[in-house]
């Protein structure tokens, strides 16, 4: 137990060396030594601030719980996460986490493990969760350390009419082969628009994402069971070429800057025919005043050589180790993750803000599925078939699909897709890309291979 | 992350005390001041200290157990890390170009502007706009607004189909800074003009000399403590630039700077230690830069005293 003045220092050694932008949002903190009152930090995504707005009303009156909601931007959030609970200074008792960071945070001993409280209560109805959603919260331990708020995967989105015009029918199940197809013929079909959009813009959540399933199911992998980088196989290769020439022979329009929300605003305008991205997305494209609305149909994510290649992300709650007030903490995991929640969001706020995917029962809802009914359907069979332990050919040495479950992944996949995204704007080959890229992702193996 | 050593010029000091004045007396006037000299030292240079104890740290967020000393493998990674070394050099490249084509168009706007003419206040007053447009709002539009290859504005009045940002990457991003930056030279530069003493301009033109001439044998030597401060004053600033390689390119493309580099080893690779590192490499840059800065200034203000 270290004193609280040297940890207070020490956070300040780490504010001191951030711009003011690491120090800011520090409110919201209750009082420390009332057990009824919880603070939670949060991302700024615009389900926690549904979150955020109907707490008072819907769960602090009814337990007597007062929730302190401390919400900043992601690359903030994670960094106050990990000064909060790598020093267990028990500031917050809650934080958002995804499925990258709860087992990494787990095996450092930084969260509570959930078990005993889900056992407790049984109207939580842990089984109702997602399979594999509940499987990427679950540590290496085999103890649950998170609750879903909201869980995606990804799949093929596309414009029916467009393919009816050229007489194409998209398979429920199509292979990589068969879309690039596709995006040839109807890349033109209306002036200015593109076959395909996929992600260009670099970063370990944007670009290498997407190319990371594909190169799953291409036979690739980052690192093999005895921590051999593999950057530089034929199969990881293969993946790499298909995709870059995808994107830079019936791709969007400047590709190389394109992240989630470039393709979603190519897509709404009408700018490309197809779009291989987050299961989240289709709830956007079949908005009330989306131009799209209505025109879109919904295949799993392409495959080659695997089952299944649709990645698997969600946002959690998880409870810090150090906190004291765990049983009001997990009064609230059990509300907001809860079957509860949903209901009082989409009563409340409309069906269309429910947060998904995390439930089976969500998808039994006839009123959510009168909204999504077009994409409901694909998205849980999207989810329910992610397999973040086996995600490939071969076995792994870390979980994770468009991901590798290790603390370096966040700037060696941001290092590598820097690298790829040079190559979509035709800066360099991929080989050359891939070189460079298997040096790093070397540099990471060495450490785990002693 | 950055904090800058600005002392302040050396002022000639108070008229030589009597020998006989003691010590303590000295003291007695100095003591008061001291509470206030003592908190202007730990606002100003305390966080720099600390960021220079971790930079000798082993300190990666997510690895707590091995947290130890490191002595100088920080710094050793900083200069043999090729990423490292290349924004380092981007940096160079982005701030030498940045500085040097907006004071020349500040120049020429600047004298522009020196001129009488009908709705002059209103003209200055546009040109500076840019200066205060918040720096993540400007990089927005220039990615949106005006590169972007479906709807941007450049491919609309030329009727091109250029990808602007991916055929050249570091020139897209130099381009919105000295948008931002040459209404900041231009209101340093027209300063500087309104400051030229008038007769000697006269008396050259009743000699005969052609506008040229006076540009360059009085406006331009009148000029050139100007033009190094403000070469000088963007520099610093524009080193420290991480919006617009952050919002244009995401660091892509080889157009990651020193701060873009620092945000991603203390936000990526959560590795503290290496990214106070680099940080303290930057501030001595910075202090050196800002060093010839100070002189400039204190050159010019030697100027206004012997005038």
């Amino acid at each position: 137990m270290r004193s609280p003045t040297r940890r207070r220092l020490a956070a300040l050694a780490v504010c001191s060396t951030l711009l003011a932008a690491g120090c800011a949002g520090a409110g919201g903190i209750g009082d420390p030594d009332d057990p009824n009152s919880i603070n939670v930090l949060m991302v700024n995504n615009p389900q926690m601030l549904d979150i955020q707005r109907l707490t008072a009303e819907h769960f602090s009156k009814r337990t007597g719980v007062k929730v302190n909601f401390t919400v900043l931007p992601e690359n903030d959030v994670r960094d106050k996460i990990s000064q909060d609970f790598t020093s267990q200074a028990g500031q917050y008792d809650i934080a958002t986490l995804s499925n990258y960071e709860v087992p990494i945070y787990a095996k450092n001993k930084w969260l509570a493990p959930l078990d005993g409280f889900i056992a407790a209560d049984p109207g939580f109805d842990q089984q109702d969760v997602l399979e594999p959603i509940r499987q990427s919260l679950t540590a290496a331990d085999g103890k649950v350390y998170a609750q879903p708020f909201y869980g995606e995967s990804s799949f093929l989105m596309y414009r029916k009419d467009i393919l009816a015009a050229k007489n194409l029918t998209m398979p429920d199940r199509p292979t990589w082969q068969q879309v690039a197809e596709i995006a040839s013929t109807v890349d033109g079909a209306e002036p200015g628009m593109k076959g395909i959009c996929l992600r260009g813009q670099p970063g370990w959540g944007q670009l290498m994402a997407p190319l990371t399933t594909v190169v799953n199911t291409f036979g690739g992998t980052w690192f093999t069971q005895d921590w051999q980088a593999k950057l530089d196989s034929p199969e990881f290769t293969e993946a790499t070429k298909f995709y870059v020439d995808l994107v830079r022979n019936h791709g969007e329009a400047g590709a190389p800057q394109a992240g989630f929300a470039e393709c979603l605003n190519n897509m709404t305008q009408g700018k490309v025919a197809m779009w291989y991205d987050a299961t989240s997305a289709a709830g956007l494209l079949e908005a009330q005043d989306s131009p799209v609305r209505g025109k879109l149909g919904f295949a799993q994510a392409p495959v080659v050589r695997t089952k299944s290649s649709g990645w698997l992300y969600t946002w959690a709650f998880a409870v810090q180790q150090a906190s004291n007030k765990q049983q009001a903490a997990w009064k609230f995991l059990s509300w907001a993750s809860g079957k509860d929640y949903e209901t009082v969001a989409g009563q409340q706020l409309g069906w269309s803000k429910v947060p998904d995917g995390k439930r089976a029962s969500t998808y039994q809802r006839p009123e959510y599925l009168k909204l999504g009914g077009s994409y409901a359907g694909a998205t849980r069979e999207a989810i329910a078939t992610a397999d973040p332990r086996n995600p490939g050919v071969q076995p792994r040495p870390a979980y994770g699909i468009q991901f590798v479950g290790i603390p370096e992944f966040t700037n060696l996949g941001t290092q590598v897709s820097q690298e790829i995204s040079s190559a979509i704007a035709g800066r360099e080959s991929v080989d050359e890309a891939l070189r460079a890229a298997q040096g790093l992702a070397d540099k990471v193996a060495k450490k785990y291979r002693n | 992350m950055t904090t800058l050593d600005t002392r302040p010029a050396p002022v000639t000091g108070p008229p030589a005390q009597p020998r006989s004045a003691s010590k303590a007396a000295r003291w007695a006037r100095r003591a008061p001041l001291l509470p206030a000299l003592i908190f202007t030292i730990a606002v100003t240079q305390l966080p720099f200290v600390a960021t220079l104890v971790i930079s000798f740290l082993q300190w990666n967020s997510l690895a707590p157990e091995n947290r130890g000393f490191a002595f100088l493998d920080n710094y050793l990674a900083v200069v043999t890390d090729p990423n490292l070394r290349s924004s380092v050099l981007t940096t160079i490249l982005l701030t030498a170009s940045v500085v040097l084509v907006s004071l020349i168009l500040g120049l020429g706007l600047a004298l522009l502007l020196d001129n009488k003419f009908r709705g002059r206040g209103l003209v200055r007053t546009m040109l500076i706009a840019p200066f205060l447009v918040v720096p993540v709002a400007a990089a927005l539009l220039w990615k949106h607004a005006l590169y972007n290859p479906e709807y941007g504005l450049f491919n609309g009045l030329l009727g091109t189909e250029v990808d602007w940002i991916s055929e050249m990457p570091l020139v897209a991003v130099v381009a919105s800074l000295v948008w931002q930056w040459t209404p900041f030279m231009m209101l340093i530069l027209l300063a500087g003009l309104q400051s030229r003493p008038l007769d000697a301009v006269e008396a050259a033109a009743i000699d005969g000399a052609s506008g040229f001439q006076v540009f360059r044998y009085l406006t331009l030597p009148h000029l050139r403590q100007y033009l190094e401060l403000g070469a000088l004053l963007g520099s610093i600033y524009i080193v420290q630039n991480f919006d617009a390689v952050f919002t244009i390119t995401s660091g892509g493309l080889d157009t990651a700077n020193l701060p873009y580099t620092i945000y991603q080893t203390f936000y990526q690779a959560h590795d503290y230690g290496q990214a106070s590192a680099a940080g303290v490499v930057v501030v001595i840059g910075s202090i050196i830069i800002a060093t010839f800065a100070l002189r400039a200034v204190s050159s010019l203000l030697k100027d206004e005293v012997t005038r």
